[in-house]
């Protein structure tokens, strides 16, 4: 609370609404999350939750509403009271703040671990090669990988593909990491391995914002939840108060339907 | 002897001793056979025949003028291919663009160069001097800074390039953008929320994994281009079935002449075929868990497993004999 800096990684949500064709996804939702805490998001399916985590590094744009890390607005240059939209270039820019982890891995399967976890930070940031190569053998031994680092993805197993995955996003080094599902297509043995590996970031103190459905991880990680129905933020508060003692009849429900 | 005594008495194997007779496929062997017969007379009248004049065709197979049409027919292919995928490539970008203009005129030239027949569009361009007595070089709507000669800018040589080549463009965009949209849309995600740059996720990321698509076909449209080049005949362009047909014109041996060509195709396409599997070998990679055996690996492991079988099985036999012997 008597931060003398103030730490990066702060996200700002405001009124965002988001509509694909005529179906309304996002009823304006507004979230604070505080830099170095870990934010899970709860929901039912359809409820909003991957299309939020998407607009917060503008890989969805938003129809109305603004996100902001640590006070700069994604998406937008400020010039007084006009915002302009930013170039492809300097939003492919932006983004490299944030970390992003899909359901469904994305790997670049022609490239090998090492290859996928070094491609960012030199093409992204014009970092030197050598001096990545050895940070991501690290992140990959962080993850539990060292010996995979000249696999393709397909030769990994998902666990260990998700794992890469998150190495990759660390690679970057960014104030945000945002997990979308990060567990959902794996066989159930292999989630525990990826949601240790979460858990063990969560106590380096980056900002996460993580969507799953696994409320154990939820009770044991976060520092927030916040639960999501129709497009809407319907409560949120620490895992004690969001799940052991729901005010809102519809987290009641869904979660007498997951417990 | 212990051993055998101590197994319980469920494993002992009932069905020790059978002889095993293979399955009999008498329709096999029988197809076989006529196959074997039709065979042997094609080959027979190849060989008996004399007017398929096989002297002939040895005679000319190496011959100065025929190597040189071979080589015409390679260099057109070459440059046509390569011109032909930049070109499409280009189209193909535009095609997938954000600007309506750009995706309409990439959409109106692929409409325009498949419709036009090629040998149509080769005689075009060898009269385009009669369109266009000069080309300039300037500002648009403005001052020239230099002009040439149509005639002397686009001689037969040049005409067969763009008429091959811009023709082949309109398929290679369409060959491109087919690979560009297999690529799986997570993986334009994946780069884009890392950041990349859009040069370098077109190079790096998205173009290597839509070469598997793109490999077989461009092949195949370079196997065509290799044959597709003696449509340029018409010019009288020295490739290899003009100069074929200039010799038989001559000699009036038309059918060793054809068959020294077809020879020839047969070589070039076999040759681009071996570097096909090569290079979809290359891009294989990543994609499949284990890549597949070349042909020289493939031998090897035919040689080395020929030779175990041979060895095993007088293995299993001694082995067979064993609890009888002890």
């Amino acid at each position: 609370m008597t931060a003398v800096a103030p730490r990066p990684g702060r996200v700002e949500v405001h009124g965002v609404h988001k509509s694909f064709g005529a179906h309304e996804v996002l009823h304006g939702v507004d979230l604070v999350v505080e830099p170095g805490s870990v934010t899970v998001v709860l929901g039912p399916s359809g409820s909003g939750k991957s299309t939020l985590l998407r607009s917060i590094n503008h890989l969805e744009t938003v129809d109305r509403g603004f996100v902001a890390l640590d006070g700069e607005l994604v998406g937008y240059r400020r010039k007084g009271d006009v915002l302009h939209e930013l170039k492809e270039k300097e939003l492919l820019r932006q983004r490299t703040r944030f970390g992003f982890v899909f359901q469904s891995f994305n790997l670049f399967p022609h490239l090998t671990a090492l290859e996928n976890v070094v491609e960012a930070p030199v093409s992204a940031q014009g970092r030197n090669r050598r001096e990545v190569e050895a940070e991501a053998r690290e992140l990959l031994a962080r993850v539990g990988l060292a010996d995979k680092a000249d696999a393709h993805p397909r030769q990994l197993s998902g666990g260990q593909q998700q794992r890469v995955a998150i190495a990759r996003a660390l690679a970057m080094k960014p104030a945000v990491l945002l997990f979308d599902e990060p567990t959902s297509a794996l066989d159930p043995e292999l989630v525990g391995e990826v949601l240790a590996v979460i858990a063990d970031l969560a106590r380096t103190g980056t900002t996460m914002i993580v969507v799953t459905h696994e409320i154990g991880f939820a009770r044991q990680a976060a520092d927030r939840i916040v639960f999501m129905d129709d497009g809407r933020v319907v409560e949120q508060g620490t895992p004690t108060e969001v799940l052991d003692h729901p005010q809102h009849e519809r987290t009641k429900a869904f979660l007498a339907k997951v417990l | 002897m212990t051993l055998l005594e101590s197994r319980p008495a469920t494993q002992v194997n009932p069905y020790e001793g059978l002889r095993v007779v293979k399955a009999k496929h008498p329709g096999r062997w029988a197809a076989t056979a006529v196959v074997a017969v039709l065979l042997a007379m094609v080959l027979n009248s190849l060989i008996t025949n004399p007017r398929w004049e096989w002297g002939v065709v040895w005679a000319y197979l190496g011959e100065v003028s025929i190597v040189e049409g071979v080589w015409m027919t390679i260099e057109l292919t070459l440059i046509t291919a390569v011109l032909g995928f930049a070109l499409g490539t280009v189209l193909a970008l535009m095609r997938l663009s954000q600007s309506p203009l750009l995706r309409a005129v990439s959409w109106g030239y692929t409409w325009v160069f498949r419709s036009v027949p090629l040998i149509l569009q080769l005689l075009l361009w060898y009269n385009l001097a009669y369109l266009y007595q000069s080309l300039d070089v300037g500002i648009p709507f403005g001052p020239s800074f230099a002009s040439f000669e149509t005639l002397s800018l686009i001689d037969k040589f040049g005409a067969a390039i763009l008429g091959l080549g811009l023709h082949q463009a309109a398929y290679s965009a369409e060959i491109v953008r087919a690979g560009i949209l297999s690529v799986d849309q997570g993986q334009h995600e994946a780069a884009a929320a890392l950041g990349i740059p859009r040069r370098r996720q077109s190079t790096r990321i998205v173009l290597p994994q839509a070469m598997r698509t793109i490999v077989p076909t461009a092949v195949n449209e370079i196997i065509g281009l290799f044959k597709g080049t003696s449509i340029v005949y018409v010019l009288a362009l020295g490739e290899l079935f003009y100069t074929v047909s200039v010799i038989y014109g001559r000699t009036q041996r038309v059918l060793p002449m054809l068959v020294v060509a077809a020879i020839w195709y047969v070589v070039l396409t076999t040759v681009v075929t071996v570097i096909q599997f090569y290079v979809e070998r290359y891009y294989a990679r990543g994609a499949v868990r284990t890549l597949p055996p070349t042909p020289l690996q493939r031998l090897r492991g035919n040689l080395t497993a020929g030779l175990s079988r041979v060895r095993p099985v007088g293995a299993a036999a001694t082995s067979g004999q064993d609890p009888v012997a002890r």
